[in-house]
């Protein structure tokens, strides 16, 4: 991938970050494999597989028939006898074929087993808006995923944590859904150290210190955010953005934290409102700083409506302009 | 014990010559009368356990123990129902008439194989190394009932119908991944005529025919899904038929012939681990059978079904037929089957002992084994749970 041998970091977009991730542990762990449809020959549909099969031939790299429950339990069944199979499933509107396998099977084995039996498997998934992609390749389904226990859901938003994020998950011995948000897959670089490192799962991270109101955001959204909170900075509003980074488990300490130090806050996703994690965000903070709170706290998120097709995405997706009005409306109560 | 075989073979030659023994029937020459086992399909034993097919090289002990597995299977189906009807035991899956199907296909396993069952094997996991205590904590509520013991080769026991069928397939990929290409074990999987229905089935047994993998799918065509019978699940003439989709044999047995299952079942492990030239390492085995008891404990099956039909196929029951051929073999007699049941009934009432008198699990434990190492949350919620039993006592909470 990096031509400049002596250098200690590349700069990768999102995507090539998730490739050298990828790379970079199949390379030190011969247990590790990626499977999936058109992740092969065809180094996947991003890219995010790009290589990969010249390097590691066609038993650690391997292009499955189109079925994604095949796919995602024959890899229950792989993990469960020790290797470490990273199944990717090409947009998330598509997982839901496999889906009585991620429920019933991906996040019940070890309790079902008293942990005879464990997955130490990464189902990757491209998820959300914003490409202009036909039906059902947009949706934001995050939350069917956190709802589930024994399942650790990750959403990178950094080619930095891309990489690190994604090695974590490879070596935890729990199954991780890593879903990548596939509009910044290729919007910007990011200087990604060459090797392995790991960013913890489980951590949240402060974007952006501010002291007037906490925004808390993850994936895609991250960028629409920092930037309304930067637009705001000029309007003498000086929003704090945390980026979960995992949203299951939660780093509710992190995100009660800063609530405490400003007492207000706004939740950006671009998953419905309805059930999303922005409920569950605000529920924690009425439970653990019900006394800090000066102002009702702000969603700003998709519609309770079927992901429109693209003509009207951009109505639908929040933007900085509805970011910054909600944050705005959280730190001027 | 190569007398003996060679007795029963030579009495087979001679005096049953009338009869066509079809081992192997291939797919597409099979005269199907689905509910007649009987016509057509593989068999060693008849109904009155006489020998048609060629007997497999069992020892005389082996026979036995065939024997004595199939009667401990019954005998603890029958207590298993017993109990749940009492209230000492939740809904349970009764496997009677089956008996053939599971400890056939279960003997044949060599002790390295993999088993991966559905819900209603606990006869074949029996064979295999998981405890009829542990069966019977299961169906009690009891999570520890599905920790299996490291030295068994046991897949935990799957409920959502054909889901463990993907699984099977990528256990035995794994194998082969890891052994680059050779294996010598294989991977049965479980599953019932209903399951031929469900997606997971074809996306198994489809995985499965590409990659070659080392797998048996034995499909327990036991005539009734609950309450839908096994026309209305496909259209196709049989279900061993649908293997040729896949691109690898598929047969179909007398599912309550347990020397018919068994000597299928040997040979298709035995293709699964070497196959020969051009021969892909898979195989669907449909045994052919009937369950004579409820879906569960949760049904009456006499609201889908008549009597005569179930009367009908308990004509074909697997004991006393392997019974009576052990008895003209002489391999039993009346002392010998009293000493079975005798034992049987103390294997049984043992177990029943040691899962009963086995304390309820410690309720933290639900916590456990969610993830290698708890999350804050769910420690939080741990320690709020031993608070809420601390402050209202169990009592509060258990249900007597």
């Amino acid at each position: 991938m990096s031509t400049q041998e002596q250098a200690a970091t590349q700069n990768l977009t999102l995507v090539q970050s998730v490739r050298d991730a990828l790379a970079t542990e199949m390379e030190l762990d011969d247990d590790v494999l990626v499977m999936g449809e058109d992740v092969g020959k065809n180094g996947g549909v991003f890219r995010a597989t790009e290589g990969l099969y010249d390097e590691f031939g066609e038993n650690r790299v391997i292009d499955t028939p189109l079925a994604e429950s095949g796919i995602i339990g024959t890899a229950v069944g792989m993990a469960a006898m020790g290797l470490k199979p990273i199944p990717e499933i090409q947009f998330s509107g598509f997982a839901y074929p496999g889906f009585d396998q991620i429920v019933s099977h991906m996040a019940r084995l070890r309790t079902r087993s008293r942990s005879r039996y464990t997955l130490p498997m990464v189902l990757r998934m491209p998820y959300g808006g914003g490409i202009r992609a036909p039906e059902h390749h947009s949706e934001s389904k995050e939350a069917f995923y956190t709802h589930e226990a024994g399942l650790k859901v990750v959403i990178p938003s950094t080619p930095y944590d891309t990489k690190g994020l994604l090695i974590s998950a490879i070596r935890d011995p729990d199954p991780v859904v890593f879903m990548e948000p596939k509009l910044i897959y290729r919007a910007f670089r990011g200087d990604v150290p060459e090797g392995d490192y790991e960013v913890p799962i489980g951590e949240a991270v402060t974007r952006r210190e501010g002291s007037d109101v906490s925004v808390f955001t993850y994936g895609a959204m991250t960028r629409p955010t920092m930037e309304a909170a930067e637009e705001l900075a000029e309007e003498g509003i000086d929003a704090e953005v945390v980026d979960l980074r995992t949203v299951s488990p939660m780093d509710r300490e992190s995100i009660v934290e800063s609530f405490k130090k400003t007492g207000r806050a706004c939740v950006v996703h671009e998953a419905p409102k309805t059930g999303g994690l922005a409920g569950e965000i605000t529920a924690t903070l009425q439970e653990e700083a019900l006394l800090y709170q000066e102002a009702p706290i702000k969603r700003v998120t998709g519609y309770d409506v079927p992901y429109p097709l693209y003509a009207l995405e951009d109505y639908y997706l929040p933007n900085a302009a509805r970011v910054a009005d909600g944050i705005k409306e959280a730190a001027e109560f | 014990m190569a007398v003996f075989l060679f007795t029963v073979n030579y009495l087979r030659k001679h005096y049953q010559a009338g009869r066509t023994a079809f081992w192997y029937a291939k797919v597409g020459t099979v005269s199907t009368l689905e509910r007649d086992p009987g016509d057509g399909m593989v068999q060693v034993l008849d109904e009155e356990g006489g020998v048609v097919g060629d007997v497999p090289e069992l020892s005389e002990e082996e026979f036995v123990a065939m024997y004595r597995h199939m009667k401990l299977a019954r005998h603890f189906d029958e207590r298993a129902v017993s109990l749940q009807r009492q209230g000492r035991m939740g809904t349970y899956p009764p496997l009677s008439g089956q008996e053939g199907a599971q400890i056939g296909s279960a003997m044949a396993l060599a002790e390295d194989d993999w088993l991966v069952p559905s819900y209603r094997e606990h006869g074949a996991a029996m064979v295999h190394g998981l405890s009829l205590k542990e069966t019977l904590l299961y169906w009690m509520g009891d999570e520890r009932g599905s920790l299996i013991p490291e030295d068994a080769n046991v897949f935990t026991p799957a409920v959502p119908i054909a889901s463990q069928i993907p699984h099977a397939t990528g256990m035995a990929w794994a194998d082969k991944l890891k052994g680059d290409g050779e294996t010598d074990t294989a991977f049965i999987c479980y599953f019932g005529d209903g399951a031929t229905s469900e997606g997971d089935f074809h996306e198994g047994l489809n995985f499965a025919g590409v990659f070659d993998t080392p797998n048996v799918f034995f499909c327990n065509n036991n005539q009734w899904a609950i309450s839908v019978p096994r026309e209305r699940q496909t259209a196709s003439e049989t279900l061993a038929q649908k293997a040729v989709a896949y691109g690898f044999e598929g047969v179909q047995i007398d599912g309550m012939d347990p020397l018919a299952v068994y000597k299928a079942t040997t040979e298709a492990l035995e293709k699964a681990k070497n196959p020969g030239e051009g021969e892909r390492r898979p195989t669907l085995i449909e045994a052919v059978q009937y369950r004579f008891g409820a879906h569960t404990t949760a049904d009456d099956p006499s609201v889908y079904r008549e009597d005569d039909e179930v009367e009908e196929w308990k004509r074909k029951d697997p004991i006393p037929r392997l019974e009576r051929f052990l008895r003209n073999q002489d391999v039993l007699d009346d002392e010998r089957v009293a000493a079975v049941e005798e034992s049987v009934r103390e294997e049984v009432a043992d177990a029943i002992d040691a899962a009963e008198s086995t304390v309820r699990p410690d309720p933290g434990s639900m916590f456990e084994h969610v993830f290698a190492e708890q999350t804050p949350e769910l420690r939080r919620q741990a320690e709020e749970f031993a608070q809420l039993r601390e402050t209202h006592g169990d009592g509060a909470f258990v249900e007597e």
